[in-house]
């Protein structure tokens, strides 16, 4: 009996970190994809925010849940040529854009929000994805119905990261978006267009971060509320420094992450004596940090990260 | 077709118009929003305006919110002069809050709980704040992100004081113990809420711009933000100005949340900040980082918060109309900044 209630447990605390890991892979791998091209995108957790309420919305109206996740990466792909409009064609702050676009789409999704919706006690909720399991790899015991038996969504996720490690590695628009975040002078007299390159990059990134918003109201909570990302945009920043700009690394660090956020979730369920919740709460944010002291020593960022490109200055 | 190109010199007039065009097309652009709502863009705007500056009450009013974000701005402004990238403003606020909520609560004659709630406040946000400067300094670790991280953890923190030790058992809200009645802040003019917080925030202003203009650690800061290899060629130890700047920005924003508890709330709760530390970083750049520039902007923004609520009721527009102005207004300065080093110069057919 025990050993089955331990499988149960297993199985269930897996399939969490599985849930927690795929938001912030795809908000990870959005902010890799953007920061390897040399542009920094801080307004990540506004937009992440903002693509939760549009998707939701969406769905919310129409009931058609792709139409929503469809909505939410367009949204995505919008704030972040908004951002690259600021940062690669003006060339201004990527530091203070960023958190402008974070000010700007959480008061946008709040406003809208509200505009839509009018002050309910009981928010809205929508009927989210459901589990889909995956024939035959469903019955491997313990990974598969903890792996093959989850949203759509987190598979989508699970292909995102070998297909973005295959993107940057090995096509030549991969290969452009690491030149010009590496070194963008090289780049333009090899004839890439470093303007056109990072704004795809950064375009592509909010397209992922997109998908992670809609996972966070469509998938796993069925609602817009205003804790909905509640810091995961900030941690998927840290994650890409972690992960040390590579998409294998990145994902592997949202998973190492997603293991801390589970394991602070059972034993907060667990009433671990009386230690207070938010001790637990704290824990990731301050894994996080610690793992970047230990990481940065020898992380190497994008050489051009931050720094503006305009063709006729030298 | 158009270009950039560098500019030579600026004009003084440009300089001082650029935040005013910056407000000008903020509140254009956003009039879409009201207008979205169903609302007449120029009532709503009224509104706003007799509500936040219309008589002397609601300007005392517009002041007791613009004291945190004069703080804040403060805070950012100075961290930003020497590029350290306090993004923690909020939590370095929280700490402040909660340090001298601590001091408070302790009997002794007013004017030295006041002090001590001053001194407890700026050194709780200075800490905060030299956790991120300590890391990149030591560690190499991206300020931006530590100190946004550290937002989360500061904010926890306060909440898990607020829901355990420091809990109303009486009540059972998550607030904290009132602090003592001697030393809650004076009003200045009876029958509003302007307490002496206010007017220390507006002494602190023009005091940090003499810090920043005429000494000698104001001139390493601005050196250390401008060029780090220069400040390192000219004998400033840069690593050191880091964490000095780290302690003072934290510092001005743990003020924040000092005046916040002694002259507002009188307590701790959760949502003791409505967010004044993202705030200040609209407001140091409004200001573009001139401590002067810093009162203007923070009255701005707080009439915007004051009457974006007085609007709400009287038309319906979402309240949060306020939280896109304020994002919009950073876009639209950031924008606005670009014009005082390049000028648009149109560009012949030909090429």
């Amino acid at each position: 009996m025990s050993a089955v209630f331990e499988q149960i447990f297993q199985v269930g605390f897996l399939a969490a970190i599985i849930r927690i890991a795929t938001p912030l892979a795809f908000a990870t791998l959005g902010e890799m994809f953007s920061e390897r091209a040399g542009v920094l995108n801080l307004g990540i957790e506004g937009i992440m925010l903002l693509c939760a309420m549009t998707g939701f919305t969406a769905t919310s109206l129409s009931g058609s849940l792709w139409l929503g996740v469809l909505v939410a990466v367009l949204t995505g792909m919008l704030m972040g040529a908004l951002h690259a409009l600021f940062t690669v064609a003006l060339g201004l702050s990527q530091h203070v854009c960023g958190i402008g676009v974070t000010l700007f789409s959480s008061g946008l999704a709040y406003f809208l929000y509200r505009l839509i919706f009018g002050q309910q006690s009981v928010p809205p909720a929508i009927k989210g994805f459901q589990t889909l399991p995956i024939p035959v790899l469903s019955d491997i015991p313990v990974l598969g119905p903890a792996v093959f038996n989850q949203f759509a969504l987190v598979y989508m996720a699970i292909i995102a990261i070998p297909l973005a490690a295959f993107v940057l590695y090995r096509t030549p628009w991969g290969l452009s978006v690491r030149m010009v975040g590496e070194n963008p002078r090289a780049a333009d007299s090899a004839g890439v267009s470093v303007i056109a390159t990072r704004f795809q990059a950064v375009i592509l990134g909010g397209a992922l971060m997109g998908l992670a918003g809609a996972f966070l109201s469509m998938a796993q909570f069925n609602a817009f509320t205003f804790g909905v990302v509640s810091g995961r945009g900030w941690v998927a920043i840290a994650l890409v420094v972690f992960g040390r700009w590579d998409p294998w690394r990145s994902a592997g660090a949202a998973l190492l992450f997603a293991f801390v956020d589970a394991l602070q979730l059972r034993m907060q369920a667990s009433g671990l004596g009386h230690i207070p919740y938010e001790a637990f709460l704290m824990l990731p944010f301050i894994f996080t940090i610690v793992a970047m002291a230990v990481m940065s020593r020898n992380a190497v960022a994008p050489s051009a990260l931050l720094k503006p490109f305009r063709k006729e200055e030298r | 077709m158009f270009r950039l190109e560098v500019r030579t010199s600026t004009p003084t007039w440009f300089n001082l118009a650029l935040p005013l065009v910056a407000i000008a097309a903020t509140l254009v652009l956003c009039s879409g929003l009201i207008a979205l709502a169903g609302a007449g863009v120029l009532e709503s705007y009224g509104v706003m305006f007799t509500a936040s500056l219309g008589d002397s009450y609601a300007i005392t009013e517009t002041l007791v919110r613009a004291a945190p974000m004069i703080f804040t701005g403060l805070a950012v402004a100075v961290a930003f002069r020497a590029k350290f990238w306090n993004i923690g403003a909020e939590g370095q606020l929280l700490a402040g809050a909660v340090a001298s909520c601590f001091v408070g609560a302790i009997p002794m004659p007013g004017p030295l709980a006041m002090l001590l709630m001053a001194i407890a406040g700026a050194a709780a946000g200075a800490v905060v704040a030299l956790v991120p400067a300590t890391l990149r300094v030591k560690f190499k670790v991206d300020d931006v992100v530590s100190s946004l991280l550290l937002n989360s953890v500061i904010y926890y923190a306060l909440m898990a004081l607020i829901e355990g030790p420091w809990k109303d058992s009486f009540s059972g809200y998550p607030i904290s113990p009132p602090i003592e009645d001697s030393a809650n802040f004076p009003v200045l003019i009876e029958g509003t809420r302007l307490h002496l917080g206010v007017i220390v925030a507006l002494i602190a202003a023009p005091l940090i711009w003499f810090l920043i203009a005429r000494t000698t650690l104001g001139f390493r800061i601005r050196v250390t933000g401008e060029s780090p290899e220069a400040a390192r060629y000219g004998g400033i130890h840069v690593e050191r100005v880091l964490l000095s700047t780290a302690l003072m920005s934290g510092a001005l924003a743990g003020l924040a949340g000092v005046g916040e508890v002694g002259g507002v709330h009188f307590q701790v709760m959760s949502d003791i900040s409505p967010g004044y530390g993202y705030s200040g970083i609209v407001v140091a750049m409004l200001a573009r980082l001139n401590p002067l520039g810093v009162v203007p902007a923070a009255i701005f923004l707080a009439a915007v918060m004051t009457g974006a609520e007085a609007m709400s009721r009287a038309t319906g527009v979402p309240a949060f109309l306020s939280d896109v102005i304020q994002g919009t207004a950073l876009l639209a300065m950031l924008v606005a900044l670009l014009f005082t080093a390049y000028r648009i110069r149109r560009v012949g057919a030909a090429s």
